[in-house]
């Protein structure tokens, strides 16, 4: 029998308003022991103030392959983003 | 040609056109065999330094001789089993566990540092390996920070955000230890004579002979020569070591205005040769600390394994 | 690429305090205010921190023996976070020590005491592995039983009169709490994982429950502090323990607690210790005592 852990993908919130950011990953018999050694392990320099972590076999993925199809719509979407619109050079904090 | 040669033609140009365009490789990205091969035989190398090259550490974490020192002895170890971690992990964004890599280097099918093989003789060593072997190590992890596989690029740049403590903190203890007694300034002069040789070979054989340096470079694995690297070591190394007050056991070493670097001399390749075919002193046993852990740590390992098999399956029930 | 400073931009000027846990923990403490409370005898308050330190300094001794060696890196790291914080207990502690004798410091109460001198329960200075002294049950038993004992007796000691000795235990509390609640995950984990993993578990317990009183008979300098307001009678936290470890216990699918008397009330406090402790000493002060006079 094999005795090695299953693999979890661990996520941090740095701080507060941001969002959780794939930090990395580690093994881990079950979820609440991912958690703690996340803890241990990803934020020994008080990195985080909140950790997600989920079992990598759990993820689904987008295939590098499918980019064109599955992102094309929002890229050419470009009202989205805040280049877009032009604001003249005199009107602060925008 | 046929339909998959093609495929297989087109995904490569595209590959390389990823590479030329310094942008980075992610897991998911279709990439040459051989790409993925020297991806996992540098990793693996690197993953299995840092878990190795806790064992020499921690020998001395029990009588460092002073309580800050023990902390900070003890935070510096704690890191390199992160580092490891941290590399592995990117390592199986590439297919292959951490199991699999553990039972490879037990079988002597994958290499670490031959730095580790040499014995750590005083507490001088301790300062010496961080202030060599973990300069040496930045010089050769900084520009991996820019490497073209973007989980081991962003496992680097954690790494060396960390590793720049281990540096300082190895400096630190020599130069207290320097302005101690004559004994502890004979230690340290003694230290840095036997650890020289070593930390120059953690840079690779010279590019002529370095049978990987072209193609890692042309794949932006690898960004900066062996020789560039060691040049850089030298030049760092050097006016710290004279600052310090001791003197690096190679006669030929000084300033030279004119390529603006400090002229050194390579380290005995034939010993280098001898070293990473396994031939170092601390070899055998260092391999048999790291095959005794994993074999005495089976049984927790497996515990916890069943106590979640046991709950999956209540949960399911319930 | 500037071969100065190769790596400094990737460091910013504030990280000093982030070298690692244990290394920076004056800053936390430093604006507390170390003035002996009122009426308290500086030689009793400098014998009760002895006590609370050389139990951390033992044992994170004891704990950093683990390092290379746990059964997976991700409790390596585990381990070593645990070491380290008890070990900034005892700096602190150990400082206070020296503060309030004005006499010595840290390093000279850690390196040239002999072993009658320490204070330690003797609970922390068991050799429960790695190697032959125990494994990583044992190592679990024992920390179940610590941090348990030492969370419920920090918890009160947040209310003490010292202020410096409160401020600690309400930063230390915190680290005990996740100290306890791995060993709580791993005692359950070996319980109730596999009939191996349970017998060494059932032995790893039967190991510490010997020392386990110890941890409750009050020493007459912790009896006369507690009355003051200043230490914390141990005697009043093992109710609180042994419903803690009854609870863990029953989720690990184990027997309840089975705490033996042993004799003297509080060997350990009276330096009256086992040989175990003999050999950690002589590893942790061979260095400082081989060269005498030496600055590190």
């Amino acid at each position: 029998m094999s005795d090695s852990w299953p693999l979890w993908e661990v996520f941090i919130r740095g701080k507060r308003g941001l969002n959780h950011v794939h930090v990395g990953s580690l093994h881990s018999p079950d979820a609440e022991m991912a958690l703690r050694n996340a803890r241990d392990v990803y934020t020994r320099r008080n990195e985080g103030t909140s950790i997600w972590v989920v079992p990598s076999a759990q993820i689904t993925a987008s295939s590098p392959e499918e980019k064109d199809s599955f992102f094309t719509s929002s890229a050419d979407k470009v009202y989205r983003h805040p280049t877009f619109y032009v604001v003249a050079e005199e009107i602060p904090h925008i | 040609m046929t339909d998959t040669a093609a495929t297989e033609a087109g995904l490569e140009a595209e590959f390389e056109a990823r590479i030329a365009a310094d942008e980075r490789i992610e897991p998911r990205d279709w990439m040459p065999e051989g790409y993925r091969r020297t991806l996992v035989r540098q990793m693996s190398q690197h993953a299995h330094s840092e878990i190795i090259g806790m064992q020499p550490e921690a020998e001395w974490i029990g009588c460092a001789p002073s309580l800050r020192r023990k902390a900070i002895l003890l935070a510096k170890v704690q890191d390199e089993a992160g580092h490891g971690l941290y590399v592995y992990s990117a390592i199986e964004t590439l297919g292959v566990d951490r199991a699999e890599l553990t039972e490879r280097l037990l079988a002597g099918e994958q290499r670490y540092s031959a730095l580790f093989d040499h014995p750590v003789r005083t507490y001088a060593d301790v300062g010496t390996i961080a202030w060599l072997g973990d300069g040496a190590a930045i010089c050769l992890q900084v520009p991996a920070c820019r490497a073209s596989y973007g989980p081991y690029a962003r496992a680097m740049f954690r790494i060396c955000k960390e590793e720049s403590f281990h540096h300082r903190q190895g400096y630190e203890l020599l130069t207290a230890m320097m302005r101690g007694t004559a004994e502890q300034r004979a230690m340290v002069q003694e230290s840095l004579e036997r650890w020289w040789w070593p930390t120059m070979m953690m840079f690779g054989p010279p590019n002529a002979r370095s049978t990987h340096t072209e193609r890692s470079m042309r794949w932006r694995i690898k960004r900066v020569t062996n020789d560039e690297m060691r040049q850089q070591f030298v030049d760092m190394a050097a006016p710290q070591a004279e600052a310090l007050g001791v003197r690096p056991p190679d006669p030929a070493l000084r300033w030279n205005p004119e390529r603006e670097h400090y002229d050194y001399t390579d380290p005995d390749w034939a010993d280098f040769e001898r070293l990473i075919s396994g031939d170092g002193p601390l070899r055998a046993q260092r391999i048999a600390h790291r095959e005794r852990v994993h074999r005495e740590g089976a049984w927790v390992r497996e515990a916890a394994l069943a106590y979640a098999r046991r709950n999956e399956g209540a949960e399911v029930g319930a | 690429m500037p071969t100065e400073n190769l790596f400094k931009a990737l460091v910013r000027e504030d990280d000093n305090g982030q070298w690692a846990f244990g290394t920076g923990f004056t800053d936390g403490l430093a604006r507390v205010d170390r003035g002996v409370p009122e009426g308290v005898d500086r030689a009793d308050l400098a014998e009760y921190c002895l006590m609370l330190g050389d139990d951390a300094l033992i044992y994170a001794q004891r704990l950093s023996e683990w390092c290379s060696k746990a059964p997976e890196i991700e409790e390596d790291i585990a381990l070593a976070n645990i070491a380290l914080d008890l070990l900034g207990h005892a700096r602190v502690l150990l400082a206070r020590v020296a503060e309030v004798r004005e006499e010595g410091d840290e390093d000279a109460l850690a390196y040239w005491r002999d072993a009658p001198q320490f204070r330690n329960v003797r609970l922390a200075e068991l050799d429960l592995g790695p190697g032959p002294g125990g494994d990583f049950a044992a190592t679990m038993a024992r920390l179940l039983l610590f941090s348990s004992w030492r969370l419920a007796i920090f918890t009160r000691l947040a209310g003490s009169r010292d202020r410096l000795l409160a401020a600690l235990a309400a930063k230390g509390a915190k680290e005990i709490t996740y100290h306890r609640d791995h060993a709580t995950q791993w005692v359950i984990r070996l319980g109730a994982g596999t009939s191996y993993s349970r017998a060494r578990m059932t032995a790893g317990l039967d190991a510490v429950w010997p020392y386990a009183e110890e941890l409750f008979a009050p020493h007459p300098v912790e009896t006369r502090l507690a009355a003051q307001g200043v230490a914390v009678d141990p005697a009043t936290v093992r109710t609180e323990v042994l419903g803690v470890l009854t609870e863990v216990l029953a989720h690990a699918e184990l027997p309840p607690p089975a705490f033996v008397p042993d004799g003297e009330p509080h060997p350990g406090r009276d330096g009256e210790h086992t040989e175990e402790l003999g050999p950690l000493l002589d590893e942790m002060q061979s260095l400082v005592r081989a060269m005498p006079g030496a600055t590190w």
